[in-house]
């Protein structure tokens, strides 16, 4: 059996590695026109950076593929023909397959503005955007970044690194508060303030301003006022990248409708990863989910249905990270900007204001439905059990201890914690658990 | 970068410079005062003096210390030919020992450097503590200016630019490969000349070189495939950075090696070395007060440089603290005591010459703290190291107490980036690292041998003598010296801050042995929250690439790891913690573990 894969990202090398651990027959190869070789995009900053080269970027060497008898292909893929199982490619003879895999990614939206498609002006998702992020950068006296989510920010600090003078733009009040709940939407941008990162709140682009040479050279906002810039970059959001697969009778809205199974509606075409879109996400999942973790889980779990293994796509309870600047932030469970009304927050934040922890349970049942940290790292496994077991709020305050994962020496604040819902619930309880490894493997595996 | 920190810079260029002249400022006068020094027997003296004067080179002045050295080298054959003469001729005077009234070649050494010193004059040995300052004391200050205004930036991991910068971006493999190579033959051709024109030895030390790398490259496999994880950039080749490790081998081979073309150092720091233990200063006291100064004005530097995070700060005043008072101040302090020399956290084998007989006796000689010592020493290499590593992991000494580590978490810092990552670079550290565990065993257990047998000759053949006396002069040259030395901090800028903790360290081999197989220190990795972007194999100092296991949420249990704590640090998601559990170790490290596959019907694959 022959297995495309159309896209070298996390979703489509999962989904290789996996087929291949489970069969050693199979062929596989893996299309993809952006690089040779898998690199993880998440750190593409990080190149951008200095911090890394793009070698370290790729989590496997170069001649892992050639022992593991995974082909990679350097080739972009124009059309699907599904009829005759062929991907039609912009260079050599089309390329016959047995069952197809589609993880083509996203591309970087972009809303209709005057002027996006200037020279000058990119998103930052391919390694291509990197470049022509560098390519752009010698001498930039300014740049202006659209759009408060997590690539904005981090192209910002990218920019920051280097000393070039950085305009944020971003439509809503506070940044990410969509995501963020306003506490700490506020703490990221008192952060990306405190960095001298001109941040404009409730301000949008209205146009991007041609310099004559199909250059960008000013942007001009909503409010009328022109930013002279020398590069924009354009960091509202993503959208499913699946505009090669028009009229390849693949059904698709979005993203690629895929079932549980990540089938979709042809036979043996499945689709991972952040082109895909479930027909029936699972309670607390979002029908396209953009994230590294889920494209890898993607990848794993479509490599058995591939090798005839039914298994539904699970990815468990809603999680997520990042880094904003210097603020690490991680998330498990139900958290938003838009919580619910029967949702009280506990939220406790350091006086330092760059640490914060948030539990939120239901008002109604009791019980946890998610953390938010930020400065303060927890152990998903531990509050991934709290959240799937339902467990009540003050269980789990008295026993927060065991999520803690802050490296030693840090100091505990589930105290803290404990004193605010207190306070706030007019209780007494006290911490019973402290951070500790052996502790949290015995609760998480109470069975020896 | 601030105009302090600029003028930081500036200073330390300056200090640098007048470090770097001072070696050639004083000039060297050959006449009776040359001689004046401890330890000089009469009657050597008394001839030299002759000799020179015989020569015409008495009172005569030498611009440069080799000059003076090229003469003092004639005199010093003449003198030992005509002693010889006259001890043949008219006997050794009474009541005078051999040793006294010849002139042994193992003299010239020690007499050189001393006469060095004493004939010196001009700036340097003229104002010592003016030198002192402007080297130590302005190099201290300017590296201060530098550091201190990290402190004034908002705290965060800030690697920025490392790898666009000239000092710390790495070699491409070819020329770090030419590096390395020129590196090897040069200490195995000096290592002939060290072994008294024997070549045996470097005959020996090559050959297995070579078998070393066929089987990593043909047994293991490794030789057609391309080293991504290497090192070595595509496209840029620190200058700076090979400029910086060309000058710290040179100040490495010249103090092992040719420590008498570096008197003037040893008279800069010499009262401070009067101050503290009342005696002169040798090359390795100049040496560990260097040692000391580095680690701790860079040790604040690291403090800056994470002072968001508690672990770093701790760790790093830790290697501060035991650098300063047990490897540099106890000693000294024991030796104004009239106790014998010794660094109390320095163990077996790294401390190779614990079980010398030379050291043996002196501990055994030197009353009730020596005999302590002695007990410590062996206590610590028999119990203490498997304990604390049971506990603690090996960190508790590589990354904690260690001088070798505590130099390369400070000094070492700004390149820990530059060790690889690559298979094959692992393959090599396995095989090289436990060879020199098994030639350090085999060496100490000859040395032994000797010492309570008296037998000094271990193969006696017509085609080959080995005694236990040659063997351990060659461990001492080839791993002492070069490795730990030359290699092990030389090529900081060109291979990373760990080479020789990673690759050639016995006492880390022996720590790491314990830690693989029994310990319950390991890194544990948080659920699914990798992304595998990479940071924190970039920044292992021992080239373990940590995203291997931490993207498959496998917790890490690996010989070589220091505990040094930067992959937690530097990871941008959360996902790394050093612990010490071994709750559940061998299912949690296991290779594969599906994340979020509850389904009960999947079996893992393996």
């Amino acid at each position: 059996m022959h297995v495309a894969i159309i896209g070298n990202g996390i979703s489509g090398i999962t989904a290789a590695r996996f087929i291949r651990k489970l069969s050693s027959k199979h062929r596989i190869t893996v299309i993809s026109a952006e690089t040779d070789y898998f690199f993880s995009r998440t750190a593409l900053m990080y190149i951008y950076m200095g911090h890394m080269r793009h070698e370290d970027t790729k989590p496997y060497e170069d001649w892992f593929w050639k022992k593991n008898k995974i082909d990679l292909l350097k080739a972009y893929v124009k059309a699907v023909d599904t009829n005759n199982k062929q991907l039609i490619l912009d260079q050599g003879r089309p390329l016959t397959y047995d069952k197809l895999i589609i993880a083509s990614g996203s591309t970087p939206n972009k809303f209709g503005w005057p002027g996006q498609d200037l020279k000058r002006v990119g998103g930052l998702y391919s390694y291509q955007d990197l470049e022509n992020m560098e390519n752009h950068s010698e001498g930039l006296q300014r740049a202006v970044i659209v759009g408060g989510g997590l690539i904005g920010i981090e192209m910002a600090e990218m920019y920051h690194s280097r000393h070039i003078p950085v305009t944020f733009l971003v439509r809503e009040k506070s940044y990410w508060n969509a995501v963020l709940p306003a506490e700490e939407s506020d703490m990221v941008s008192r952060h990306i303030k405190e960095h001298g990162i001109d941040l404009r709140l409730s301000t949008e682009l209205k146009e991007i301003i041609d310099d004559g040479n199909g250059n960008a050279c000013a942007v001009v906002t909503n409010e009328g006022e022109r930013i002279e810039c020398g590069y924009v970059g354009l960091t509202a959001g993503v959208h499913p990248n699946i505009k090669f697969l028009e009229g390849s009778g693949i059904e698709s809205q979005r993203g690629i409708i895929v079932n549980e199974y990540l089938e979709t509606n042809i036979p043996d075409v499945y689709a991972i990863g952040d082109c895909a879109q479930a027909s029936q996400p699972r309670p607390g999942r979002r029908p396209i989910e953009a994230v590294w973790y889920t494209g890898r889980m993607m990848g794993e779990t479509v490599a058995y249905n591939v090798c005839g293994k039914q298994i539904a796509y699970d990815p468990g309870i809603w999680f997520n990270s990042a880094k904003f600047i210097d603020i690490e932030y991680q998330i498990y469970g139900d958290i938003s900007g838009r919580m619910p009304a029967h949702y009280q927050s506990i939220y406790w934040e350091h006086k330092d204001g760059q640490k914060a922890i948030r539990i939120a349970y239901d008002k109604n049942e009791g019980h946890v439905v998610g953390f938010n940290l930020m400065g303060v790292r927890y152990r998903h496994e531990v509050c991934e059990k709290w959240l799937r077991d339902k467990t009540p709020v003050e269980e789990v305050l008295q026993n927060l201890g065991l999520a803690n994962f802050d490296p030693e020496f840090y100091k505990e604040y589930e105290e803290e914690v404990i004193k605010t819902y207190n306070q706030q619930a007019g209780k007494q309880l006290q911490l019973k658990k402290r951070r500790s490894l052996t502790a949290a493997l015995k609760f998480l595996n109470p069975i020896r | 970068m601030s105009f302090i920190q600029k003028l930081g810079l500036g200073v330390f260029v300056i200090a640098l410079l007048i470090f770097t002249m001072a070696l050639g400022l004083d000039q060297f006068k050959l006449s009776d005062k040359s001689l004046e020094f401890g330890g000089i027997s009469e009657y050597h003296k008394q001839e030299i003096l002759a000799q020179a004067e015989k020569r015409g080179s008495l009172n005569k002045v030498y611009g440069a210390n080799f000059s003076f050295i090229k003469e003092f080298k004639i005199l010093l054959k003449d003198a030992q030919n005509s002693l010889a003469k006259k001890a043949k001729e008219q006997g050794v005077p009474e009541g005078v020992s051999d040793w006294d009234y010849k002139l042994g070649s193992w003299k010239f050494k020690e007499y050189t450097p001393a006469a060095l010193k004493a004939s010196a004059q001009g700036p340097v040995s003229g104002n010592p503590v003016l030198f002192l300052f402007l080297t130590f004391g302005l190099g201290i200050i300017g590296g201060l200016l530098y550091i201190l205004p990290i402190f004034q930036a908002i705290p965060g991991i800030k690697n920025n630019h490392i790898y666009h910068n000239p000092m710390t971006r790495g070699l491409k493999l070819g020329p770090r490969a030419l590096f390395l190579g020129a590196t090897i033959i040069g200490v195995l051709v000096y290592g002939i000349t060290y072994m008294g024109e024997k070549y045996i030895w470097s005959a020996i030390t090559g050959g297995i070189a070579l078998l070393i790398i066929g089987l990593v490259f043909f047994f293991e496999n490794q030789r057609r495939r391309n080293p991504a994880k290497s090192a070595g950039p595509s496209q840029m080749t620190a200058w700076l950075g090979v400029l910086t490790g060309i000058y710290l081998i040179a100040f490495y081979i010249l103090l092992y090696w040719k420590p008498e073309l570096i008197t003037a150092w040893i008279t800069i720091v010499n009262p401070v070395s009067k101050a503290l233990s009342g005696n002169d200063a040798s090359q390795w006291f100049l040496y560990g007060l260097l040692y000391t100064v580095i680690v701790l004005v860079m040790g604040i530097r690291m403090i800056a440089k994470y002072r968001h995070n508690r672990y770093q700060m701790i760790r790093t005043g830790s290697v501060m603290f035991f650098q300063t008072a047990f490897a540099f101040l106890l000693p000294e302090i024991m030796v104004r005591l009239n106790q014998p020399y010794f660094d109390f956290k320095n163990i077996w084998p790294l401390n190779y010459t614990f079980f010398f007989d030379w050291n043996i006796n002196n501990l055994v000689n030197s009353g009730g703290m020596g005999v302590f010592m002695m007990v410590w020493g062996i206590v610590l290499v028999v119990i203490g190291v498997p304990l604390f590593t049971y506990f603690f992991g090996k960190r508790w000494y590589c990354s904690w107490v260690c001088g070798c580590g505590g130099l390369a978490e400070t000094l070492g810092d700004p390149y820990r980036q530059l060790s690889d990552k690559s298979l094959s670079a692992w393959r090599f550290e396995r095989w090289i690292i436990h060879g020199v565990l098994a030639f350090a065993i085999i060496m100490t257990v000859l040395v032994l041998y000797t010492y309570f047998t008296g037998t000094r000759t271990i193969i006696k053949s017509s085609l080959l003598t080995i005694n236990s006396d040659s063997i351990r002069t060659w461990y001492g040259f080839l791993i002492g010296s070069a490795f730990a030395g030359v290699v092990g901090t030389g090529f900081y800028p060109l291979m990373g801050n760990r080479v020789w903790c990673r690759f050639g360290c016995p006492l880390a081999a022996y720590l790491g042995l314990v830690q693989r197989f029994k310990s319950r220190f390991r890194i544990t990795t948080n659920g699914g929250q990798c992304i595998s972007c990479g940071n924190c194999s970039t920044y292992c100092e021992m080239g373990i690439d940590v995203r291997w296991y931490a993207q498959r949420g496998q917790d890490i249990v690996r010989s070589s790891c220091v505990g040094c704590g930067v992959c937690s640090a530097v990871c941008p998601r959360g996902v790394l913690r050093l612990e010490n559990s071994s709750m559940d170790v061998n299912t949690r490290t296991s290779e594969v573990r599906t994340l979020h596959i509850t389904d009960d019907k999947i079996e893992l694959v393996g």
